[in-house]
C-alpha cells in the first residue's frame, strides 16, 4: 500500500456506522506533513471516531483511511508503532506516580526517558515537581501534560489528541495549546479534536465537523472570510426578551447568544445601525447597544450549521 | 522481555496500592474458613449404598428391604468380604456399607440381640451423618413394628462407623469448598475486573497502540495474580492443618499441582470474562452471578450433589470448582493419588484449554 504521497494522514470518503447510528457520514481529508490540523465540532460529532479509526482501534466501515502511507487495516501494526495517541478518557494509571506512569509508558514502547527526554523537556519540567505523587492527585491540567509526555515518550512521527483540554482550566488550555505549537516547530505532525472553537485559530488548518459531515476545511482565516456576511452583536436589559423579539422580526435572519451579546445576521443589507436600534426601542428594550462585528469560528459553525439543516 | 517486565511491574504496583484489594486477597481466606465452618444440614435421598451380609437369612434380607424400600438408598453393590469395603469407598460412588454380623437371625432369636455395622463415608461430614441417622431409624422402626409385634423383645444394636473422618470434623468438609472459592475469587473476578479496569480508564486504548502485543498484556495481568492465589492456597492449606488440625494424606506436592492446575483454569476463566465485559462493574457481575453463587451453591460445597434435582446435576457437572473440591478431598483426606482422580483432572486440563482458547479468539486488537 505504499502510494507515494506528501500527506501523513489521508482520508478518502469515510464513512462509519455503530449498531443504531451513523457517526461518519462520508469524511475526506488530508493532512500534510509537520501540520497542526484542528478537527472542530461539538459532543456526537463524530470526532472520537475518525480519531479511533486513524488510530487503527477500529474498522471503517467504508473508505479508504491511511496514516504516513500505511494502510489503517492492513498494516495497524506499523502504523501503531509511529504515532502518539491520547485518548479522551485518557486519564493514565491513578494508582502510579507521575515518574512511574512516564516510566511505564516508555518501556512499553522499549525506550527510556533518558533516550527522549529532549522531547518532552519543555513539558515535563513543569511536573517534574510533582514527579512522587499519584497521578491521581494530580489537577487536571498537569493530568493532561503527563499524559502528553506519555504520548510523546516515544518520539512518534504523528501525534493523535482526542480533546485533550476538555475539563480543563482556561490557563492550562492555553499552556496546553503553547505546548503543541512547539511540538510542531519540532516537525511533528499534529491532529487535535476539540469542542471549544476559540481553540481553532491556533491550528494551521481546521475542519468544522457536525454529525458526521465535514461542513468546511480551510485555514482559520479563510474559514472566517467565507463566512462573508455582515454581523451585528446586540445587547439589551432583557436578553431573553430580545431573542424572542428578534427572531419574531422577518428580516432577520439568525440569532445566536453569545456571551453577554447576541450574534444576529440580517436577510437584507439595507437596514443600518439606527434603523434597528429603532425598531427594537419600539419594543420597549432598555440600554440597547449594537454594533457590527467582525466573524468568529464560532459564528462561521453556527452558520454552517444551520444552513446544512 | 523488558517491556513484559515493565508491565508486571505496574501490575504489582496496582494490587499493593490498592486496600480494597489487598483485602480481598489477604482477608477473605482467613474470613472465609472461619465463615463457613457452621454449615447448615440437609435432606437427603437416593444415597447409593453397599450390603455385606455375612448371614444371608430371613431377617437380614428383610431389613436389606426396608432400606431399599425407604426411598433413601439404592443398593448399588452386594458385598463378600471386608476387603471389598474399602475398596468400594475409594471409588467415591457408595456412600455407606451396611454390615451384618453372621448367623443374624439365630443370634437374634437365641440371645434377643444381634448387631449391625453402619459404616459412613465421612469424608463428606453432613451426608455421612445424616445417612447413618436415616438407617439407624429405618432399622429401629423395623425393630419396633415388625419384632416387637411379634411379641418378641428383640434387639438390633446399630454400630456405627465414621470412616475417614472418624472425628467427624465440619472443616474437613468447607476446606476444599473455601479454597475452591477463593481461588475463583482471586483468580477469575480479580483478572477480569482488572483487564476491564483498563478498558474503562481508557488506558486499554494506548496498550494497544502500543508496540506491546495482546498475548503479553495478558500474560502480564495474569502473573501477578497467580502468584498471589498460590500464595493463597498455601495459607489456606497452611490454615487447615495448623489451626483445624486437617491432614494431608496425601503428597503435597501433589495437591499443590493440583491447585496450581485449578488456578489456571481460573485465571483463563477470568480472561474470557474481560473479553466479553467493557467495564469493571459488568466482569464484577459476570464474576459474581455466574461464577461465585453456582460454585457455593451447585459445586458440592455447601449442598451434596446427589440430593440436588436432575437439571441442577446437571449444571452442576459444569462447574470446575466441583472437580477441584472432589480433588482436594481425595487427596487430603483420603490420600488418593493421581490414579483415583485422573478423571477429575483432565475434566480440568480441558477446561483450560477451552476458556483459554476462546479468550485467545475473542480477544480483540481493537475497540470493537
Amino acid at each position: 500500500m505504499q502510494n507515494q504521497s506528501n500527506y501523513i494522514v489521508e482520508v478518502t470518503d469515510l464513512k462509519k456506522s455503530y449498531e443504531k447510528v451513523d457517526a461518519v457520514k462520508g469524511v475526506s481529508f488530508s493532512v500534510s506533513k509537520g501540520e497542526l490540523f484542528g478537527l472542530i465540532g461539538p459532543d456526537g460529532a463524530g470526532k472520537t471516531s475518525i480519531f479511533r479509526i486513524l488510530t487503527t482501534l477500529m474498522f471503517p466501515t467504508d473508505g479508504q483511511v491511511s496514516v504516513l502511507d500505511f494502510d489503517v487495516i492492513k498494516d495497524y501494526k506499523k502504523i501503531r508503532s509511529n504515532i502518539g495517541y491520547m485518548p479522551q478518557r485518557f486519564s493514565l494509571y491513578q494508582d502510579l506516580s507521575v515518574e512511574e506512569n512516564l516510566a511505564f509508558f516508555a518501556r512499553i514502547f522499549g525506550t527510556t526517558i533518558e533516550e527522549n527526554y529532549d522531547l518532552i523537556k519543555d513539558i515535563y519540567v513543569q511536573i517534574e515537581p510533582f514527579k512522587d505523587r499519584l497521578a491521581g492527585k494530580l489537577s487536571g491540567g498537569m493530568k493532561q501534560k503527563l499524559a502528553l509526555c506519555c504520548a510523546l515518550i516515544h518520539s512518534p512521527d504523528v501525534l493523535i489528541l482526542d480533546e485533550p483540554t476538555t475539563g480543563v482550566d482556561a490557563v492550562s488550555r492555553k499552556e496546553f495549546w503553547e505546548m503543541l505549537i512547539r511540538l510542531k516547530d519540532k516537525g511533528i505532525t499534529i491532529l487535535v479534536s476539540t469542542p471549544y472553537m476559540d481553540e481553532a485559530n491556533l491550528c494551521d488548518r481546521v475542519a468544522l465537523i457536525q454529525n458526521g459531515e465535514i461542513m468546511s476545511i480551510d485555514t482559520p482565516e479563510k474559514v472566517i472570510e467565507n463566512f462573508g456576511r455582515k454581523l451585528w452583536a446586540v445587547k439589551s436589559d432583557k436578553i431573553y426578551q430580545l431573542i424572542k423579539d428578534l427572531k419574531s422580526l422577518e428580516f432577520v435572519d439568525t440569532v445566536f447568544p453569545f456571551g453577554e451579546f447576541l450574534h444576529i445576521t440580517l436577510k437584507t443589507e439595507d437596514l443600518n445601525q439606527d434603523e434597528l436600534i429603532s425598531i427594537l426601542t419600539e419594543n420597549n428594550h432598555k440600554g440597547i447597544q449594537i454594533q457590527v462585528i467582525e466573524a468568529n469560528i464560532e459564528d462561521c459553525f453556527m452558520q454552517l450549521m444551520s444552513t446544512s439543516e | 522481555m523488558n517491556r513484559f517486565i515493565g508491565f508486571v511491574k505496574k501490575e504489582f504496583h496496582h494490587i499493593f496500592r490498592d486496600s480494597q484489594t489487598m483485602l480481598i486477597l489477604f482477608g477473605m481466606p482467613i474470613a472465609q474458613i472461619l465463615i463457613f465452618g457452621y454449615i447448615v444440614s440437609n435432606e437427603i435421598n437416593d444415597v447409593k449404598i453397599g450390603i455385606y451380609d455375612k448371614s444371608q437369612d430371613h431377617i437380614t434380607h428383610e431389613i436389606t428391604n426396608k432400606i431399599t424400600a425407604s426411598g433413601f438408598f439404592i443398593l448399588h453393590e452386594n458385598l463378600n468380604s471386608e476387603k471389598e469395603i474399602e475398596k468400594a469407598f475409594k471409588r467415591g460412588i457408595i456412600r455407606e456399607v451396611i454390615v451384618f454380623e453372621p448367623n443374624f437371625a439365630e443370634k437374634l432369636e437365641r440371645d434377643g440381640t444381634a448387631g449391625i455395622q453402619i459404616i459412613a463415608d465421612a469424608s463428606d461430614v453432613n451426608t455421612a451423618n445424616i445417612v447413618s441417622n436415616y438407617t439407624k431409624a429405618i432399622i429401629n422402626s423395623y425393630v419396633k413394628n415388625e419384632l416387637f409385634t411379634q411379641g418378641l423383645p428383640f434387639e438390633i444394636i446399630p454400630e456405627v462407623r465414621m470412616l475417614y473422618n472418624d472425628e467427624l470434623k465440619g472443616v474437613y468438609m468447607f476446606v476444599p469448598g473455601t479454597m475452591a472459592l477463593i481461588l475463583m475469587l482471586v483468580s477469575a473476578m480479580m483478572t477480569s475486573i482488572s483487564i476491564a479496569r483498563e478498558k474503562e480508564l481508557g488506558t486499554m486504548e494506548i496498550l494497544l497502540v502500543s508496540p506491546l502485543k495482546p498475548l503479553p498484556i495478558v500474560i502480564g495481568k495474569v502473573i501477578p495474580y497467580m502468584a498471589l492465589s498460590f500464595v493463597n492456597a498455601i495459607v489456606i492449606i497452611a490454615l487447615s492443618y495448623f489451626v483445624f488440625e486437617m491432614p494431608i494424606q496425601g503428597s503435597l506436592i501433589f495437591l499443590l499441582a493440583e491447585t496450581l492446575l485449578f488456578i489456571f483454569m481460573a485465571l483463563s476463566l477470568g480472561i474470557l470474562i474481560s473479553t466479553v465485559s467493557n467495564n469493571q462493574m459488568v466482569a464484577m457481575f459476570i464474576s459474581m452471578f455466574a461464577l461465585l453463587l453456582p460454585t457455593i451453591l451447585l459445586s458440592g460445597f455447601i449442598f451434596p450433589i446427589e440430593n440436588m434435582p436432575k437439571i441442577l446435576q446437571w449444571i452442576s457437572s459444569i462447574m470446575p470448582a466441583r472437580y477441584f473440591i472432589v480433588i482436594v478431598k481425595n487427596i487430603m483426606i483420603k490420600g488418593s493419588g493421581i490414579g483415583v482422580i485422573w478423571k477429575e483432572t483432565l475434566i480440568l486440563v480441558g477446561m483450560t484449554i477451552f476458556f483459554l482458547g476462546m479468550s485467545i479468539k475473542k480477544f480483540k486488537v481493537r475497540l470493537e
